[in-house]
């Protein structure tokens, strides 16, 4: 019996050794380019251990039974009469229960570190936040809250493109500059269907709705070219609607607004 | 009112064509409706697997470059539409729910036979109506979600077939349920109670619940959004100041449900097969019977998990995060039970239970997914990427459609007598569970970084992966043959069954194999114990 125990024990602290490792050593996530992104990944790393442990658990479960309870030549008859276990029951239905607490109330906090349960309806609070907010207002959002900060940008989205106008440099661009570490607010909206707007980068996604204007706001943390991508169906060239997002030094953020200013459009 | 068959109908009976003719007639007869749904669901399977290698043909390079943009669209729209209209639905309710649960509570027949017969001759105009669509105009291409406003300006004619057909097979759902409702409440053997009836009858009284609350919402969504095309009404059009987000509410209040529909009833299923094979009592009946009602009850309050990027209140987002998770408590529940059923068993390694543990691997791995999906913040990054395309095949194709193929093997023998090839069986497995995980795992990854759903062209770096995936796409078509071969050669050459050859203990295996047309020959036989195995022995010796 001590010898059962002792193998279950450590089968037990395998699954959980292999889990841990794969889950600390594997990466399956792009590139961290923004605020949201290391939370984003903190998160996957916790939910993507627990899921290792119970999925190679219960795969080692299945297939363990199957070789170990397979029916021998030589054997008749039924298995054993088992028809239940309440304590064990009791004992699956709460362990799990409390794992998915626990999971649930730390992507709470994870969502509020990410600006996510902060109402937009009072202007102020755009101004002030530090964070990025990957929750965006529905139609409250008004033209002032975006005018007003220096870093906005105005996007429409229609089939099949991007389009970024810098309402203070009166200038519309196919691309979309942001300096590094400044926190950009969005105003979004959709001249047609539904989009999406996603930076995988950044671990942020908003649809943009028609009839409904969106505000997003991000924090970019690392300087290169990151994809725009449409995430929604758009029609038949929605795998196509694509742009770039530059995220460069303030100094090459300031040259090119500079540049645009002058000439007015930048197609 | 009192339900009883009347004689009108056992002459009626009488009347209709023998031998296999009758698969082509009106047939009341349940067996032959369950026939009916399994023979034509899998056809339509076909059709929709045809589309899905196209899909994978496609997306096996980064350019759009093997079909032109809107057909890709249609494509995809009609892969949806038919697996989960015409082949998953239809199949483990319509199929097996007509040919079992009359067998399960002692009856001869269903509630309602001709709206048995009724429910059934809606599915083949209506997919057939739905595949011709193409040929008019082009079909529909605003996926199977058919968001607003996309499917107001896409081409008319194919948005509304696609309306018509979809409330015609909504319709056929309804009938089915109500029908599934009345004849395990009313039509059960004197003596039978409730807590004595096979689980797949549970899950099908849960599942037929889902379908009564939650199907007619999507008919009164469509004939709305048919509105808003047709007559250029401004429900859900943003140009006329309606509301594109009301339209998704609206869907998914019904389309989350159904993935309850798809997979209850495999969850029934399964709980039938395992403590056959195993032969153990299925551990835990109580606690499966309230974790399907607990299911069935969460997962009327879940839909909004799939709108979280389209700007829904923060506690609206949190709410739908709590109640989708804790689904994962009374699932987790019936996983942890059928492990304990093949604890300690005496298991047969054949078909049926290869598929059955394939299932439980596969759904355990989509289950995990799902919490993690459930999460806002993670949800955000992932969602409409091809992560959630893995995802859901996870579930609807590693979940349900290896329980179809685990209860064909089952209950062959049950419908013609014949034992089909074990060989032939393991060939089939092996093929589609490789095809299958590696067709689908690789676009978990894909899905993370960087490749959005629905797309007909791709960056290059995310070219290898999607080769991998489609090699198993391929696979998993190569895996239909040895199936198909194997079905034609067992129907023809099969070695006899006798009537029980697993020796199994509920009460379809209680009679002859193929039962006879009032399905038992006297007086349906009591089963007090539908899973007694282990005691009967002892009781004997």
């Amino acid at each position: 019996m001590l010898n059962k125990n002792f193998y279950l024990i450590l089968i037990i602290s395998a699954v959980f050794g292999i889990s841990f490792w794969i889950g600390i050593n594997v990466n399956l996530l792009p590139a961290e380019a923004s605020i949201n992104a290391p939370i984003y990944d903190e998160l996957f790393k916790i939910l993507f251990i627990i899921g290792l442990v119970i999925f190679i658990g219960m795969t080692i479960a299945v297939t363990y039974s199957l070789f170990k309870f397979r029916k021998r030549k030589d054997q008749l008859g039924d298995g054993i009469a088992l028809e239940g276990n309440l304590s064990l029951e009791i004992v699956w239905t709460i362990i799990p229960s409390i794992i998915v607490l626990i999971i649930g109330l730390y992507s709470y906090n994870i969502y509020d570190r990410m600006g996510g349960m902060k109402e937009l309806n009072h202007s102020h609070e755009i101004m002030t936040s530090n964070t990025e907010k990957i929750w965006a207002g529905i139609s409250q959002a008004s033209n002032n809250d975006v005018i007003s900060n220096n870093l906005s940008v105005e996007v429409s989205a229609m089939q099949f493109a991007f389009l970024f106008n810098y309402p203070k440099g009166e200038f519309i661009s196919g691309e979309l500059h942001v300096p590094v570490d400044h926190k950009i607010s969005m105003k979004m909206e959709s001249k047609d269907v539904i989009h999406a707007f996603w930076v995988p980068e950044f671990r942020i996604k908003q649809d943009i709705i028609p009839g409904q204007p969106t505000i997003l706001n991000f924090t970019p943390t690392k300087v290169g070219k990151y994809p725009i991508i449409c995430a929604e169906l758009c029609g038949p060239y929605h795998g196509g609607m694509r742009a770039s997002i530059i995220v460069e030094e303030e100094s090459d953020y300031k040259d090119w607004f500079n540049k645009n200013t002058k000439t007015e459009v930048n197609l | 009112m009192t339900i009883t068959i009347d004689s009108q109908d056992s002459k009626n009976k009488s009347l209709q064509p023998k031998g296999w003719l009758r698969y082509f007639s009106f047939s009341l007869d349940h067996k032959v409706i369950g026939i009916q749904y399994l023979v034509c669901g899998f056809l339509f399977y076909l059709i929709g697997g045809t589309l899905a290698s196209a899909i994978r043909i496609e997306l096996a390079s980064p350019m759009s470059d093997f079909m032109p943009r809107d057909v890709y669209n249609q494509v995809l729209t009609l892969h949806g539409t038919i697996m989960i209209f015409l082949w998953i639905v239809p199949v483990v309710n319509g199929a097996f729910g007509n040919y079992l649960i009359p067998f399960y509570v002692g009856a001869r027949d269903m509630a309602f036979p001709r709206l048995n017969a009724v429910a059934f001759w809606l599915i083949p105009p209506s997919g057939l109506m739905l595949v011709a669509s193409y040929f008019v105009e082009g079909a529909a291409q605003a996926g199977w979600t058919a968001y607003p406003p996309l499917s107001i300006t896409t081409p008319q004619s194919g948005q509304i077939i696609w309306i018509m057909s979809v409330l015609l097979l909504g319709g056929s759902s309804i009938f089915g349920g109500i029908n599934f409702i009345a004849t395990i409440i009313k039509l059960r053997r004197p003596g039978l109670k409730l807590m004595q009836l096979p689980m797949y009858c549970w899950a099908m009284l849960g599942t037929s619940l889902l379908v009564v609350l939650s199907t007619p919402v999507l008919a009164g969504t469509l004939i709305l959004l048919s509105f808003d095309i047709v007559a250029h009404t401004g429900f859900f059009n943003p140009v006329l100041g309606g509301n594109v987000v009301v339209y998704q509410h609206l869907f998914w209040f019904y389309s989350h449900p159904a993935v309850y529909i798809m997979v209850l009833p495999a969850f029934g299923l399964v709980s039938e097969i395992l403590p056959v094979h195993s032969r153990k009592p299925l551990f835990g009946y109580t606690t499966m019977v309230f974790s399907i009602m607990g299911i069935v009850v969460l997962g009327l309050v879940v839909w909004a998990h799939h709108m979280f990027t389209s700007g829904t209140p923060p506690w609206m987002r949190l709410f739908f995060t709590i109640a989708t998770a804790f689904i994962a408590v009374p699932t987790g529940i019936k996983f942890f039970n059928w492990v304990a059923t093949l604890w300690g068993g005496k298991i047969s390694i054949n078909s049926a239970m290869l598929f059955s543990c394939g299932f439980i691997i596969n759904f355990v791995f989509g289950g995990i997914t799902g919490v993690a999906l459930a999460q806002v913040p993670f949800d955000i990054h992932v969602h409409d990427t091809y992560f959630v395309v893995a995802h859901f095949h996870y579930i609807v194709y590693g979940g349900t459609v290896f329980i179809i193929f685990s209860s064909i093997y089952h209950w062959f023998p049950k419908v013609t007598g014949k034992l089909m090839s074990e060989k032939l069986g393991i060939i089939h497995f092996t093929l589609t569970f490789i095809g299958f995980n590696l067709c689908f795992a690789p676009q978990h990854w894909l899905g993370l970084n960087g490749m959005p759903r629905r797309v007909a062209e791709y960056d290059p770096q995310f070219q290898f992966v999607n080769q991998i995936s489609s090699s198993g796409a391929l696979l998993m078509a190569i895996s239909t043959i040895p199936f198909l071969v194997n079905i034609l050669l067992s129907m023809r050459n099969g070695k006899d069954s006798g009537d029980n050859p697993w020796e199994a203990l509920t009460p379809e295996w209680l009679t002859s194999s193929p039962p006879p047309v009032e399905n038992w020959e006297g007086e349906a036989p009591l089963v007090e114990e539908p899973y007694g195995y282990g005691k009967k022995i002892s009781q004997e010796n």
